[in-house]
């Protein structure tokens, strides 16, 4: 009844080709950002920002990231968490030998980076396909890793490894490290967030986007109606390693504030799989919700055992790990394409409300 | 599909998790003690004896003296699985409720908390691990790294080859190889072991074991390649058995092995049965249950149920370590509450406990541990405490038992080394982050 878009004419090609057509989903997405630009931090302490919010945000971008590459392009990719540690490192090398540099240009600089790396790690793509480029993308993760740990010169020397963001302001707010306020990290990453995930359903919508999904469908067809493959899968590369270093820097400078390369692991890199595949594969909004599974279960999980339950730290542990991947298994049982296609399930279903069918 | 159900499930998720993070301060007349466990993921081995001695202390201090000062200690684990992100979330809940100080036990987790707790006015108890710059005080106000730190017993340690070869001069020549684990932790000796091989002219090579370290086959060839005199391991949780039973398998002779103070454990040694007899290992406390403190633990906390552990597990290497940790917090809680004439002390009081620690043998005795370790003196400038004493421990496989080798008064550090690269780097670190050091004179 109330989700419905009978009786909304288009009346112009502009207003048929609105990012969000239907009346309903704008006021949504209007709905969304006023509450995470102005209710939220009204509301949330700091553990919420520093738990929940900020890594939220962080991962987010990262899993829409991949989701370009993996979900529209059709490219198995498993060195996300060494492009996010060459996003980390480069803000870090910024950050430090380029003081003067606003912190918004050292991300986005970060970013480009980090783009140049995954089009280098992308040309075995155009020969190799599906698990092989896995594999392929697999050295990717472990050299960038061990590049970081070897030379000094990545971390300017510091004997343990570890870098660490140095105090940055922009318009006079201090927005990085630990002297920021909560508040203003988190601003810098919904920033960026908000930014780039606009970009992100415009590219897809569009005739990029579009040339990815048909080079995903089947790469011979496409090629036969004049897409280029090498273009447009060294595009997604571009593109998705793009948005993975600006997460990978926003992980360093909003978030944690130092970091160490063994934080961008092989682990890391499944974890963001895991958050394309249960969110659904080429879905923007699929991104957001598959990093709200992953990242905030375990956290609210955690809490419901040891805050409310007052179990052991040890045995929430195990039941967590437990829980989580009970959870992991029933929500694809149930919807093998993710929570997307539970979203978009339960809109069509509102659309028809009251009668089933 | 159940949609319905699936949406009533999410949003009584959502309204739980909204009613979870209500800060509830700690209740009057309780002092709050973090701790930062793993009793879960790889380095469970290491991270249950730990978390069992630091229990055990405040669980007997509460049964036998009323907690300290009269106020109880409650004392809340938070598992980390040594992961470092989770070890901030716990950070971050745990100070919500009013935690006074914390000790990470993971070298990760210390270096994402120095700059969050500093901006905090929280105490980081790092003690023997950690950054080892933090040793200079002017700098790092609120992070304490005493009795000793890396760097520290890496000199003591290349003074411990020296007497085994000699005298300091023999080393000239003699090569030394430092087996570590690829991580912040494992990599903080090397800088050190680097000045102190171009000094004194040995030959240092440097062998990286990559987490968990269960795969040591090319490290270990190298060794052969090189043939060393003399092994230093920095080394943690699994990767130190697998290192004892490799060198075992290449009949490496065991008391040139020598592991840091968080490679000397039961569990590391055990595994590789009669061949770890005489692996030896550095240490800055006793091990063996023989004092009355622990027996005190047997009786007031063990016998009345409340033990974290097993009773036969007190007296192994990281348990005692556990066991001193939480000594240290303990008075430095005291310190401050004769300080500040309060009861319920605050993480602000607890720092200057803990800047004022002094603890001579004659207070280690009225603790009932006479003899546990050397004297500790912390001051402003210098947040390691004096720089400690490093023994050195011999596994006896048949006894199951570490002995005490070396000299019996223990290795001093290299101050006059150590020191001034100490406080180059903390005057580095404060340059990059904007940090004008506070006077101490």
């Amino acid at each position: 009844m109330l989700y419905r878009e009978t009786g909304q004419f288009k009346t112009s090609y502009s207003a048929d080709q609105a990012i969000f057509p239907i009346f309903q989903d704008r006021m949504f997405i209007l709905g969304w950002l006023i509450v995470a630009f102005i209710a939220v931090p009204l509301m949330a302490s700091e553990y919420w920002f520093q738990i929940i919010l900020i890594p939220f945000l962080v991962f987010s971008l990262a899993t829409l990231g991949l989701n370009i590459l993996v979900g529209y392009c059709g490219q198995i990719s498993l060195g996300t968490g060494g492009f996010m540690a060459v996003g980390a490192f480069s803000a870090y090398k910024l950050a430090t030998n380029v003081p003067e540099l606003n912190i918004i240009f050292v991300i986005l600089i970060s970013g480009l980076i980090t783009a140049l790396v995954g089009i280098l790690f992308g040309l075995p793509s155009l020969r190799i396909k599906g698990f092989y480029l896995a594999v392929a993308t697999l050295a990717a993760q472990f050299f960038l890793i061990w590049m970081f740990n070897k030379f000094g010169w990545f971390v300017n020397y510091s004997p343990s490894g570890s870098i660490a963001i140095p105090p940055m302001e922009i318009f006079g707010v201090m927005v990085t490290s630990a002297k920021a306020d909560p508040v203003a990290r988190y601003y810098l990453a919904l920033g960026f967030t908000v930014v780039l995930a606009l970009l992100a359903k415009n590219l897809v919508r569009g005739p990029t986007g579009r040339a990815w999904m048909a080079i995903r469908d089947m790469d011979i067809a496409a090629e036969i109606i004049g897409i280029k493959p090498l273009a447009t899968k060294l595009k997604a590369f571009a593109v998705s390693s793009f948005f993975i270093g600006v997460a990978g820097a926003l992980y360093f400078s909003a978030w944690s504030g130092t970091a160490e390369s063994d934080a961008f692991d092989i682990n890391l890199s499944f974890n963001i799989l895991f958050m394309v595949i249960i969110g659904g594969l080429g879905s923007v909004v699929g991104s957001f919700m598959g990093a709200a599974f992953i990242v905030l279960l375990p956290i609210f999980l955690t809490n419901l055992f040891v805050g409310e339950l007052g179990f052991s730290a040890l045995t929430a542990k195990h039941l967590e790990i437990t829980i989580f991947g009970a959870l992991i298994i029933f929500f694809l049982a149930v919807e093998p394409h993710g929570l997307a296609r539970m979203w978009q399930v339960t809109k069509e279903k509102l659309r028809i409300w009251p009668f089933p069918h | 599909m159940k949609l319905s159900k699936f949406l009533l499930g999410t949003a009584s998720a959502l309204a739980l998790s909204g009613s979870l993070v209500v800060t509830d301060m700690a209740v009057a007349q309780e002092i709050l003690v973090p701790s930062l466990v793993y009793r879960t993921g790889a380095y469970a081995p290491n991270g249950v004896p730990l978390a069992n001695g630091i229990a055990d202390y405040f669980a007997l201090l509460n049964a036998r003296d009323g907690g300290i000062g009269g106020v109880k200690i409650k004392v809340e684990e938070c598992e980390t699985g040594y992961k470092t992100p989770v070890g901030v979330e716990c950070y971050e809940a745990l100070k919500a409720k009013g935690a006074v100080a914390f000790s990470p036990f993971s070298t990760g987790i210390t270096y994402q908390l120095i700059p969050k707790a500093t901006q905090d006015k929280i105490p980081i108890f790092s003690m023997g691990y950690g950054r080892t710059s933090a040793a200079d005080g002017s700098v790092f106000k609120w992070v304490f790294n005493f009795p000793t730190t890396y760097w520290s017993q890496a000199s003591a340690v290349i003074k411990y080859f020296g007497d085994r070869a000699g005298g300091m001069d023999k080393l000239k020549g003699k090569k030394i190889v430092h087996i570590y684990h690829n991580s912040a932790y494992g990599k903080e000796a090397n800088p050190t072991l680097e000045i102190l091989a171009k000094k004194l002219g040995f030959n240092l090579t440097l062998l990286a074991v990559d987490h968990p370290g269960q795969e040591q086959k090319s490290t270990w060839l190298q060794v052969r390649r090189i043939k060393p005199d003399y092994i230093f391991m920095s080394g943690w949780g699994v990767m130190n058995q697998v290192a004892i039973k490799e060198a075992a398998s290449i009949n490496f002779p065991m008391e040139n092995f020598l592991g840091n103070w968080w490679s000397g454990t039961e569990s590391d040694t055990i595994p590789g049965g009669a061949g770890a007899n005489g692996y030896t290992s550095t240490n800055f406390h006793s091990v063996g249950a023989n004092f009355s403190a622990l027996n005190d633990i047997k009786k007031y906390v063990y016998d009345a149920g409340n033990g974290a552990g097993k009773k036969e597990r007190i007296g192994e290497v990281l348990y005692n370590r556990g066991i001193v940790n939480s000594v240290f917090v303990a008075e430095a809680i005291r310190v401050a509450q004769k300080k500040f004439g309060v009861k319920q002390v605050t993480g602000e009081q607890v720092r200057y406990g803990f800047e004022n620690l002094n603890m001579d043998a004659a207070r280690w005795k009225e603790l009932g541990l006479g003899g546990f370790m050397g004297n500790v003196k912390v001051t402003c400038k210098d947040h390691e405490g004096g720089g400690g004493v490093v023994f050195i421990q011999k596994w006896d496989a048949s006894g199951k038992k570490w002995d005490r080798v070396g000299s019996a008064k223990g290795y001093t550090p290299m101050r006059d080394v150590v020191r001034p690269l100490v406080e180059a780097d903390a005057a580095a670190f404060a340059k990059e982050n904007g940090i004008t050091p506070r006077d101490c004179s």
